[in-house]
């Protein structure tokens, strides 16, 4: 059974010009155990299904799925007393920024002994030891000095470990990580990277890996989820996605790699995700397609089966191959038109 | 730390210099002078008159008045008052304690006031709450407050008949002075409904007095909530599972308290100057009264004296104020 089930969510935001969509009707599935990546670019809604799990959204935020199950509970229907229950416990996220993610005024050590004190009760004593060795596990060299220092006092790097000794205090069943390595310079994204694996090797929790980094999914993902302006486009284990893209925008992405490019110029994909005022009436990709036809632009695709990754499209790519397109004749030049 | 105070000591020099130039000249661009104001409406000979500005030193071009003036400052000499003959530094701390106990109880009613009603209102912002404190504390802010002084003794004093008009206590009690402090004081006679009295002379100044710091530190703790409800480390907290209560109170309400207390420590400047209305409007025999009776006696020493002595009152407890601060804010803590 699914530690976390997602069906049909759809996040709206009430905008001052209407209503905005930012999930559209994204279904997802976790297991125990595994690490499941998202991705797309800024604005394709994937920390929003994320917070929404959480709740953590703002007021303005309107949340409706078919099913929104975690450990068998439904986060739809769930008070929300209950539900801070299980964040923060089984259920823990850490985020894109450490620096301002740690409250200022606080110690590390005090910041994660409070979850500890929160969800588990623990005393003073059984906190202080909990937290050190919390902070040994997250590869914090003399743990036991660093518990009385401020978020300020340390590097980036050092802030996003205390996050993640935060997040996985109670020994959290699934752990959503939203881009948490984004902020942080390359050579400590590995070593963040590397102790998130670690660390779900070592406890067993499932992950959810929130990149728009296609190497941080190609490193530890098992399975791929490709989101694109709120719709889930594709869906495939993380070696088959990348040996076999169905969705022409995961292609894009993925000929855009610098270490798969084949060309002296890198691949890159035209025009911007649509915002709230130019969403287009079929396929969302299509404006920026390069298999794009009439049909694409008129009429919204359907989720194709797993053979063809669930893509979201209606000429899923097989082998590069668009399969049942009309041909190059029928492909429309929208670069030219535009 | 105490290289910390050493220097902010250092800063005190210039605006300690620049507050005893200012206090010096302005009373004398009063028309009048204290010897004709002395004389009263008998009138005075001119020999005699020129007698006693010679006494008093007025007839000395001003810029060595002022030396004199700044040289005596300097030995902690802060003169003599001409109407009452006694020295200014024990006259003005005579009084000052009746100052310090109004402004302590008016700071404590805007904070007590102010703080939970900013943070209510940022953290349910646009609802009637937010919108009817906000323009309280706007009006509050805008009035001027011996009119809102008056209207407070029409309708509490006058028609209700709650609270006596003027005065520190009731006139039927009578015990000897310790601290200072009324409140005290009253209750170390152990005389039955001193303390009552006292206590209730103290509300209506109270009230006049902390308007205006409560309207301010209202508005700037509902600015500075709803800025540090925005922050990362606010969603840290709620993604913990804490409870909306403790997110306000531990995690949003210690980082926007950093802000706050900056504005409780300005409003200190702003209580002394309102206390001058308060004090004459409710007969309150502390030193904002003793410095307008002082004006219109064109007592130059003791209104120098008195301004020079508030300014070194107001610095030195926004020095207490900056370290507190570092109390609050662990990053200015380190910095040091």
């Amino acid at each position: 059974m699914p530690i976390l089930e997602i069906s049909n969510l759809s996040v709206d935001f009430r905008t001052v010009g209407g209503q905005f969509r930012a999930v559209d009707g994204v279904s997802m599935a976790v297991e125990p155990g595994e690490i499941v990546s998202i991705v797309g670019e800024s604005g394709s809604g994937k920390s929003v299904s994320m917070l929404a799990l959480m709740g953590l959204l703002p007021w303005t935020a309107t949340i409706t799925a078919d099913r929104m199950m975690f450990d068998g509970r439904d986060l739809l229907t769930i008070s929300p007393r209950e539900r801070r229950r299980i964040i923060g416990n089984d259920l823990a996220m850490i985020f894109q920024e450490p620096m301002s993610s740690l409250n200022p005024c606080y110690t590390v050590g005090w910041q994660i002994g409070e979850v500890l004190k929160v969800h588990l009760g623990l005393n003073k004593r059984a906190r202080r030891d909990r937290t050190v060795e919390l902070l040994e596990l997250v590869g914090i060299p003399s743990a036991a000095e660093r518990l009385d220092t401020f978020p300020h006092q340390m590097s980036g790097g050092m802030n996003q470990r205390v996050m993640i000794a935060m997040a996985i205090a109670c020994n959290p069943k699934l752990l959503i990580a939203d881009e948490p390595t984004t902020a942080l310079d390359v050579t400590i994204q590995a070593q963040i990277l590397d102790l998130l694996a670690k660390l779900q090797r070592e406890t067993g929790m499932a992950l959810v890996l929130i990149t728009h980094d296609m190497g941080v999914v190609a490193e530890t993902a098992n399975r791929v989820s490709v989101q694109y302006a709120g719709q889930k486009v594709e869906e495939q284990p993380v070696s088959e996605l990348f040996a076999d893209p169905h969705h022409p925008y995961t292609a894009a992405l993925l000929s855009a790699l610098p270490e798969r490019a084949t060309t002296r110029r890198l691949p890159s994909i035209a025009g911007v995700v649509p915002g709230q005022y130019d969403r287009p009436a079929g396929c969302l990709f299509s404006p920026r397609c390069s298999f794009v036809t009439e049909r694409c632009v008129d009429k919204a695709p359907v989720t194709q089966g797993e053979a063809a990754g669930y893509a979201l499209c209606h000429y899923p790519l097989s082998h590069g191959k668009p399969v049942g397109h009309p041909g190059p004749a029928a492909i429309l030049d929208r670069r030219l038109s535009a | 730390m105490f290289g910390f105070i050493l220097r902010r000591l250092g800063l005190l020099i210039p605006t300690f210099i620049g507050v005893s130039l200012v206090a010096f000249f302005f009373i004398r661009l009063l028309p009048g002078d204290p010897v004709l104001l002395l004389a009263g409406e008998r009138g005075i000979s001119p020999e005699r008159y020129a007698e006693l500005m010679h006494r008093f030193g007025f007839d000395l071009p001003l810029w060595k008045q002022f030396i004199y003036y700044f040289g005596d400052l300097m030995h902690g000499d802060f003169g003599t008052s001409i109407s009452t003959k006694k020295p200014i530094f024990t006259e003005f701390f005579t009084l000052f304690p009746a100052t310090l106990e109004l402004s302590i109880c008016a700071v404590i009613f805007a904070v007590v006031l102010g703080v939970p009603a900013g943070v209510i209102a940022a953290v349910k912002r646009n609802s009637w709450f937010d919108h009817t404190a906000m323009a309280t504390a706007l009006v509050g802010y805008s009035m001027p407050i011996f009119w809102w002084a008056l209207l407070l003794i029409i309708v509490f004093s006058g028609t209700l008949g709650w609270t006596p008009v003027s005065g520190r206590i009731s006139l039927m009690f009578f015990f000897p002075k310790v601290t200072g402090f009324m409140l005290i004081d009253s209750l170390l006679s152990g005389k039955a409904g001193a303390f009552q009295s006292a206590a209730s002379h103290l509300i209506l100044p109270t009230i006049v007095l902390g308007t205006i710091p409560l309207a301010v530190i209202a508005r700037q703790t509902r600015s500075a909530m709803l800025e540090v409800l925005g922050e990362d480390y606010i969603r840290t907290a709620r993604a913990k599972g804490l409870s909306p209560f403790r997110v306000v109170a531990v995690h949003a309400l210690r980082n926007a308290l950093i802000p706050v207390i900056t504005t409780i420590g300005l409003q200190i400047g702003v209580l002394m100057a309102g206390a001058i209305l308060t004090e004459t409007i409710f007969s309150w025999p502390g030193v904002g009264k003793w410095m307008v009776d002082s004006i219109f006696r064109r007592d130059y020493p003791a209104v120098q004296g008195g301004l020079v002595l508030i300014a070194l009152i107001v610095m030195g407890v926004n020095l207490v104020v900056d370290m507190l601060y570092g109390l609050v804010n662990p990053k200015i803590r380190h910095q040091r």
